[in-house]
């Protein structure tokens, strides 16, 4: 390919687009807030903010994603250094979307939750979904990488299996129209797609693994 | 919409009406379009005059009522009912309308006529939903609905032409739809344009779409949850704000005993 670009990104701007994805990520949240609490969000802010949160936090898991398929193509490996903080805004947004629906939906019926998650598969993968992004929340320091080692990679290899389950999660959720739950499972598979020799020596890792075992 | 001349419900319902403002933004109406807030952003320009409702089938007197007979054929009165939608949330509706019981009398149903068969208007011109599989959430247009006679007939059963003392707005399924407050809202089927007696159980859009989660009966019922998610409380939609403790244990026939002898001797596990 003969295109030509110039631009490259530098460690001067990295504060830069740092602060814009704050600034992209933070602001929309606290106004859907402002005004789910001002009951200016329809008629039913409780669904809209279930929505709005859930829907953003998928799409700051792919964006997540795409950094790296990124910073190849364009041979801009500075770019690596914005993917954690948009995987801890996912989180932060899923943070939202279970605390609205157990604080505004389910409204602190515990035994409800549990029936829920254990009885409708879309809730259980969507919290299956949650636990891993919420322990790589949680291992996301330096400090947690310096001390899980090589472990902290296997863990982080979990974000692949928690995209699959988003994906599953808004697929389920739908009472009718399937093509945008359908458009983002293509997006997700095209960014697994893009990992396939990565995710393959996974799988035969684990399988020789097994079989070592059993011997 | 335009004001009304109705007998108002003559006693007063124990629950607070839901606020005319979120009856009006917050509705299912996939004509135009999925989402709650779209078919008031939509149907704004949606033109309901003339109109023309046909009445048909399995009688010996069918007869069309055009818009401004929809509000003078039959004296108007407010009924203020629970709507249970099979999402899980519900509302307190004041509707202004009439029996269904009194439009097919009109009609002289045949003995032969079990069902009764309706239509929503078909304009994809107007309608983008029917335009569009991608706007419309695949469902097929024109919606369809139907009820057993006996349920057409019960005195519950209401047809409605207006809400809070003013003619629907157009999201809310102008000029005239059908309320039937025990089963899930999908079955009151929105701006209709025709409604047939038959012979046969007619088929009906949710159940088309996935038969195994809506039935034809969709009467409300907290013992048999949805496949995807639990129907024994919901959620009322209110005046509140986002911390008010409305989620409500839901009541067998939305609390409308008065129709449970309509399916006695009937599995409604299995019927559902």
């Amino acid at each position: 390919m003969s295109v030509a670009y110039s631009f490259k990104l530098k460690p001067a701007h990295l504060p830069w687009l740092k602060l814009s994805i704050h600034l992209g990520a933070l602001i929309p949240l606290v106004l859907t807030y402002y005004q789910a609490f001002s009951d200016q969000l329809g008629g039913d802010p409780v669904t809209a903010l279930l929505h709005f949160t859930g829907l953003g936090a998928f799409k700051l898991l792919l964006l997540s994603l795409t950094i790296t398929p990124l910073a190849r193509t364009f041979k801009q490996g500075l770019l690596i250094n914005v993917r954690r903080l948009l995987g801890l805004y996912s989180f932060a947004y899923a943070f939202a979307h279970l605390v609205s629906y157990v604080l505004f939906d389910l409204q602190l019926d515990w035994t409800l939750l549990l029936s829920e998650i254990i009885k409708r598969p879309y809730i259980t993968v969507g919290f299956a979904a949650w636990l891993i992004l919420f322990s790589l929340t949680l291992t996301s320091t330096k400090k947690a990488q310096r001390s899980l080692g090589r472990r902290w990679q296997t863990l982080h290899n979990f974000v692949y299996l928690a995209v699959s389950l988003v994906a599953l999660h808004f697929l389920w959720s739908v009472k009718s129209g399937l093509a945008e739950p359908l458009i983002y499972m293509v997006m997700s598979a095209a960014l697994l797609l893009y990992r396939r020799d990565k995710l393959q020596r996974l799988v035969t890792k684990r399988i020789k693994n097994g079989q070592k075992l059993k011997k | 919409t335009r004001a009304l001349d109705y007998a108002p419900a003559n006693q007063l319902h124990s629950e607070a009406l839901t606020p005319e403002e979120k009856i009006i933004t917050h509705n299912n109406f996939y004509e135009f379009g999925t989402g709650k807030s779209d078919p008031v952003e939509n149907a704004q320009q949606f033109d309901v005059n003339p109109w023309s409702l046909r009445v048909e089938g399995l009688a010996e007197d069918p007869f069309t009522l055009d818009y401004d007979e929809l509000f003078k054929q039959f004296p108007l009165e407010e009924r203020i009912y629970r709507m249970r939608c099979v999402e899980a949330w519900s509302m307190v509706v004041p509707w202004i309308g009439f029996s269904l019981a009194a439009l097919l009398k009109k009609a002289k149903p045949l003995s032969s006529a079990k069902y009764v068969a309706f239509e929503t208007l078909y304009d994809p011109k107007q309608m983008p939903g029917q335009k569009s599989r991608f706007a419309g959430g695949g469902i097929e247009y024109p919606y369809v609905e139907g009820l057993r006679i006996d349920e057409a007939m019960h005195p519950l059963t209401l047809l409605s032409v207006g809400l809070y003392g003013k003619t629907l707005p157009p999201q809310n399924g102008a000029p005239i739809r059908l309320v039937v407050p025990w089963k899930y809202g999908f079955k009151s089927i929105k701006s209709i344009t025709r409604i047939r007696l038959t012979d046969k159980r007619p088929p009906t859009t949710w159940n088309i779409l996935a038969a195994s989660e809506y039935g034809f009966y969709a009467n409300v019922n907290p013992t048999v949850d949805h496949p995807r998610w639990s129907q024994a409380s919901e959620r009322r939609i209110s005046s509140a704000g986002l911390f008010s403790r409305n989620r409500i244990d839901t009541k067998m026939f939305n609390g409308y005993d008065q129709v449970a002898s309509l399916y006695q001797g009937m599995d409604l596990r299995k019927h559902f």
